[in-house]
């Protein structure tokens, strides 16, 4: 390789190497491209094997099973809206909670904390996503769940919360509230990372322009923190929303696996990944295995869904920040 | 921004507007603001010392090297330990090198629209929810030949993949441009300047974000059950059979009302999170080395 270009164009040899040296880069390409055509050729193949795992089922039920609640092996009577409302129910109450959570933990550490004590405390919110989620539900199921029980959900119901009839009924270990709540403890490291980043990418010079005139630090945020990074929160939010919705273990733990819509967020319900995760050791018929695809199928196109327009929200939000 | 908040802007509108409004408002979000950061710490506070207190008192020899109790007997989590590493090895071997050579794509390769789709498709693999994951392995290689660690490393693969290839990709489009032009005025070629320049340049953040991916799979179990988790109590590293695996364990222990396997699942969890934590204190490292050369050079 070394000298090449000193010796006269002609000589064999140097051919010879060029067109090696021209053949490692082509190789090398090639292997790379080939591997980024995998990447984005796996994505379609998941897409594809798990619609065509449900086919059987989408083909035997139609669309209502989307709609129909039922999940009755004996009668074989199967359909998705008890582990729809589940995973949505649970995943909205966790979104409710975490979002202004996650967002006032990026603001203390951006805005407030000093640098000092900024850092650790990122660090442990960091590691909090770092808990595998099937520890954080043996914590849920034998320690949070029995706390809830005893301590939140009477507490709620002696408020004046507790006339609401989604507080009713008998306390419980394993219901969708501590789903919820569990779910609400995997999201807020990741909501409020991805805050904290934009946060941080907000101009100095906005912030102080706000402070100089007479706004007070919180009055600064709202007006230039927000407005500067609105989209971005928004996609950051659901992000988060296409963890609780995938996320199976955890909830399968803590949401007391019942085959009912409940009426009360303290009884048991059931989710779709949860669902799909409880039936691992094989259905008893061939009816409700592909039921069991079908779930897994109506889990990955909501999942998708969140997830592409989370990021068609980001491309966004690029785009004009680029602009600017 | 400290020293203007400490310049107290009260004071000079004495009797502006909801002045006493404005400033309840300041206080509480401060307060809130910082009620939600020690919130999260809490947490995490929480559930550690939860877990050492509840599974310190069972680990022992015997804990790392015996294999599951099959009935009451004294035992441990061996075979668990060994199908967990055997797996999570597999899977960086499988996906390490795919992901990095599609981030070598993507900064070194591609053009700024391929680029940028591929970082999309990146996000949205990552966005699929593990167990999605696990069910598409199951269609693609469990139905017909069964389980196996094998199928079970794979789903993890495909779960590191966009991980791996998102962190890569970041460190070296961070990897100065002089450092390549430097190595092509050389007359070095295109694909001996990534391999020996700008890799060797980038390895700290590859090895986080390695690092990083290895503690996120090695705690997935919704992937394995439908691909590795029917499996013997013995300790095995017959890979083309399903291989008990940490988390799996976990969770069959967690929803035991026996309470041996639920101090079982306390101790696996303490070693998990362990290994988890180990990680990420050893990513930190990797991180700290990176930016300390790339700003060297």
């Amino acid at each position: 390789m070394t000298s090449t270009t000193y010796e006269p164009p002609a000589a064999p040899e140097s051919d010879l190497r060029r067109s090696g040296i021209r053949l490692g880069d082509l190789l090398f390409k090639g292997i790379a491209i080939l591997a980024a055509l995998a990447a984005t050729g796996l994505l379609g193949l998941i897409a594809w094997k798990v619609l065509d795992l449900a086919w059987p089922a989408i083909q035997n039920f139609g669309l209502s099973f989307i709609w129909t609640e039922a999940w009755d092996p004996v009668t074989q009577d199967f359909g998705a809206l008890i582990f729809i409302y589940g995973t949505v129910l649970t995943s909205l109450i966790a979104l409710v909670i975490a979002t202004p959570l996650s967002i006032a933990i990026a603001l203390f550490l951006t805005e407030i904390a000093p640098r000092r004590l900024a850092a650790p405390i990122a660090t442990m919110v960091e590691l909090l996503a770092a808990i595998p989620s099937v520890v954080l539900g043996l914590w849920g199921i034998l320690v949070f769940g029995p706390w809830v029980r005893d301590h939140l959900e009477p507490w709620i119901q002696a408020t004046p919360l507790g006339a609401l009839p989604v507080f009713s009924g008998d306390p419980s270990q394993a219901g969708i509230l501590p789903a919820a709540l569990v779910l609400t403890i995997m999201i807020i490291p990741i909501t409020s990372a991805i805050c904290r980043e934009l946060f941080i990418r907000v101009p100095q010079d906005l912030k102080d322009g706000a402070l100089a005139l007479g706004s007070t630090r919180w009055e600064a945020i709202r007006g230039v923190v927000f407005a500067y990074t609105a989209p971005g929160i928004a996609a950051a939010v659901l992000l988060g929303l296409g963890r609780a919705f995938g996320e199976a273990i955890a909830v399968n733990q803590t949401i007391g696996n019942r085959n009912t819509i409940p009426t009360s967020w303290f009884e048991p319900g059931d989710s779709l990944g949860s669902k799909v995760a409880s039936e691992y050791v094989g259905a008893t018929s061939l009816q409700q295995a592909s039921s069991i695809l079908y779930l897994a199928a109506i889990l990955m196109v909501i999942s998708l869904a969140t997830n592409v327009v989370a990021q068609f929200i980001v491309v966004r939000f690029e785009r004009a920040r680029r602009a600017v | 921004m400290s020293q203007l908040a400490a310049a107290d802007p009260y004071d000079v509108t004495v009797k502006s507007n909801g002045l006493r409004r404005r400033r309840i408002v300041e206080k509480v979000f401060g307060l809130l603001a910082i009620g939600a950061a020690i919130f999260a710490c809490f947490i995490l506070i929480a559930v550690l010392t939860t877990l050492v207190f509840k599974g310190a008192s069972s680990l022992n020899l015997d804990f790392f090297t015996k294999p599951r109790p099959l009935f009451g007997e004294k035992g441990g989590i061996a075979d668990a330990l060994v199908g967990s590493a055997l797996i999570v090895g597999m899977a960086m071997i499988m996906a390490i090198p795919v992901a990095v050579l599609v981030a070598i794509y993507m900064s070194e390769y591609a053009g700024p629209k391929v680029a940028r789709s591929l970082k999309i498709v990146l996000d949205v693999l990552n966005g699929v929810p593990a167990i999605v994951v696990g069910v598409f392995v199951f269609g693609i290689l469990v139905v017909g030949h069964g389980q196996s660690a094998v199928y079970g490393a794979f789903a993890l693969a495909i779960l590191m993949l966009p991980m791996v290839s998102r962190a890569t990709q970041e460190i070296l489009e961070v990897v100065p441009r002089s450092l390549r032009d430097a190595s092509f005025a050389l007359g070095v070629t295109k694909w001996r300047t990534t391999w020996n320049i700008v890799l060797p340049a980038a390895i700290g953040g590859i090895l986080t974000g390695v690092v990083i991916a290895v503690a996120r799979v090695a705690g997935e179990t919704a992937p394995l059950l439908f691909t590795t988790s029917i499996a013997a109590s013995e300790i095995s590293g017959d890979v083309s059979h399903a291989l008990p695996t940490l988390p799996v364990t976990i969770f069959v222990f967690s929803e035991s009302p026996d309470p041996g396997e639920q101090a079982a699942a306390w101790a696996a969890g303490l070693v998990l999170i362990a290994f988890v934590l180990v990680m990420n204190v050893l990513a930190k490292l990797f991180a700290g080395r990176k930016r300390r050369q790339l700003e060297g050079s």
